[in-house]
């Protein structure tokens, strides 16, 4: 028992160290798709404290989006350009009609409000494209790099080294656009107070619109890249709870946090099926994320990278 | 030294507000002039927070107007409040808690970064320019309010009179017009107020700031302001300066009651 739990695995990781980093690199490029989830999660909770619980839904509607269009004959960059302005179509929708009567209300009135778009977003998606599987292949094989792998012995997928290129891009672009200036701070301002956000001028319906839509293209890539991986199909939408360990693991209002959580959970979840799963009969990866949340929540509540809470009283 | 008192800088005309059956404000009508200090003064829920809340647009009147800088407007919107020169502070604090005394008052300068998006983004060459200009105004602020220990400190964190001082600053850092401030001096010891009393009139002598302001304190408000309005039960009582006010027979009623016999 001893053995199996605390011996065994790090002989595995002595015995084959090659095989060992195949693990660790393909958990860390399924960390960053996590993170990319999260990022969604991340700029809407850093415009108005609210935990977005349509993030899942909004991945899903967008990549449905795509798939339906493309199998309509559109040429697969326009689908991508017209579900990008679907998905800002969406925001503005989302801001005149759901959040803009709930201005000055309490966090919790949001996130119940946000509930209400992932039913309706989950619906409307499906009623237009249907509720079957589609597949959906955006040309990048599932394929080792042939050459690397005779060159070094390492086999790394083609596709997850896409995937990783595509999120750093996507990543790099949103903390330059929200950190240190005037937007990162508008948002920041419009999450504490709207009414002294207001006061101060700061066009709260213009910032909402403009961190939807965002969260809205985030969630297109997301789909994108998750849909080809597993289809797309319902599930995805339950895709966008396993960046909830991540949030709580890198901090709600951290990009980098958002970045970090995702390649810690992504290795580590990988690291502990491969090495730890028989120890504890298979399938851990399904859970393991979420126990490391908890035992992190336990420890820094705030996560990595979040803002500690001061409650002066 | 006799200060100027310049022309009419915004005036409201036969407002009146209701929530409901609630009649907030009516009928109301004052002129307030440049460069004066006009107080607010009345018994609690006399809507006085209600009549500055009309003026910076966060509710709307359903009847009356408002002219400001000689436009007239049925309504604010609190976006073009802000940005035509109408600044406010609140009764309870409303400052962005987890944000540094210097983040917070660099909000105030919102409205006067102009550069775009992609600029901000890159935060490159001319709004990395404009960034630093706006932060050597917020400096001078900092220094005029005298919170240089307290720049990066989390707002949450401070005690209460120097939330309020922050509260001023961001509203500064706009270059309001018209400054509106909600019970400035709420909830502070002597000292205290008298700092913010010399705040107030050293904003309107230095940047020439209007300001409007709502206080219980009556000694602070015969001290500092130039013309007073009185309201109870959203009517106004009188209007005149401190001194005929003090002397007003209906005034010194509302605030001590009138025997029924």
């Amino acid at each position: 028992m001893m053995q199996a739990f605390i011996f065994d695995p790090f002989m595995m990781m002595y015995d084959s160290p090659l095989f060992f980093v195949e693990v660790l690199v393909s958990g860390l490029m399924s960390g960053v798709m996590y993170a990319l989830v999260a990022l969604g999660f991340v700029l809407i909770f850093k415009a108005s404290g609210v935990f977005n619980f349509a993030q899942g839904a909004m991945v899903l509607f967008a990549a449905l989006t795509f798939v339906g269009l493309w199998e309509l004959g559109v040429n697969p960059w326009l689908a991508l350009i017209l579900s990008a302005v679907t998905m800002i179509g969406v925001a503005f929708c989302v801001e005149r009609i759901v959040l803009r009567p709930l201005v000055n209300q309490d966090p919790i009135i949001f996130f119940m409000a946000t509930i209400g778009i992932t039913y309706f977003l989950d619906g409307f998606g499906q009623t237009i494209w249907g509720s079957e599987v589609r597949p959906l292949d955006i040309g990048i094989p599932n394929e080792p790099f042939m050459d690397f792998a005779e060159w070094s012995g390492l086999y790394i997928n083609k596709f997850d080294v896409f995937a990783t290129v595509v999120c750093s891009v996507l990543v790099a672009l949103l903390a330059g656009f929200f950190t240190k200036t005037k937007i990162g701070r508008a948002l920041r301002a419009v999450a504490d107070d709207h009414q002294a956000a207001l006061s101060v001028g700061i066009p709260l319906k213009t910032i909402w619109t403009i961190v939807w839509s965002v969260a809205g293209i985030v969630g297109l890539a997301a789909g994108i890249l998750w849909g080809s991986k597993l289809g797309v199909q319902f599930t995805l939408a339950l895709i966008a709870f396993k960046a909830l360990p991540v949030l709580i693991l890198g901090g709600f209002t951290s990009i980098p946090g958002a970045i970090i959580g995702g390649l810690i959970i992504g290795s580590g979840e990988k690291i502990a099926e491969v090495y730890w799963g028989d120890a504890f009969g298979g399938a851990i990866e399904d859970w393991f994320a979420y126990v490391v949340a908890l035992i992190f929540l336990l420890f820094r509540p705030q996560g990595l990278f979040g803002e500690k809470i001061i409650e002066r009283v | 030294m006799e200060k100027k008192i310049g022309e009419v800088l915004l005036s409201v005309d036969h407002i009146s507000l209701a929530f409901g059956g609630v009649k907030a404000l009516t009928d109301i009508c004052f002129d307030i002039r440049e460069k004066e200090v006009f107080a607010i003064i009345g018994p609690n829920g006399a809507g006085k927070t209600s009549m500055l809340n009309v003026i910076n647009g966060f509710y709307h009147p359903q009847e009356g107007e408002i002219t400001y800088k000689g436009v007239h407007r049925k309504q604010m919107k609190s976006h073009d409040a802000a940005v035509q020169g109408i600044a406010r502070t609140f009764q309870n604090v409303a400052l962005f808690k987890g944000m540094s005394t210097l983040d917070n008052i660099m909000t105030g300068r919102i409205i006067h970064m102009k550069r775009n998006m992609f600029w901000q983004a890159c935060y490159l060459g001319p709004a990395r320019k404009e960034e630093m200009e706006n932060r050597e105004y917020v400096e001078d602020i900092i220094e005029f309010l005298e919170i240089q220990s307290i720049r990066r400190t989390p707002v949450g964190r401070l005690p209460y009179g120097l939330q309020k001082r922050v509260e001023l600053g961001r509203a500064l850092a706009m270059e309001p017009d018209l400054l509106l401030l909600d019970e400035p001096m709420a909830g502070m010891n002597i000292e205290e107020k008298q700092d913010m009393c010399r705040f107030v009139l050293d904003v309107n002598d230095q940047y020439g700031t209007t300001i409007a302001l709502i206080e219980h304190d009556m000694g602070v408000v015969m001290d500092i302001s130039d013309k007073v309005v009185v309201l109870d039960y959203g009517k106004k009582l009188a209007e005149g300066t401190p001194d005929e006010v003090r002397g007003n027979q209906t005034v010194i009623d509302a605030y001590l009651g009138v025997p029924h016999n």
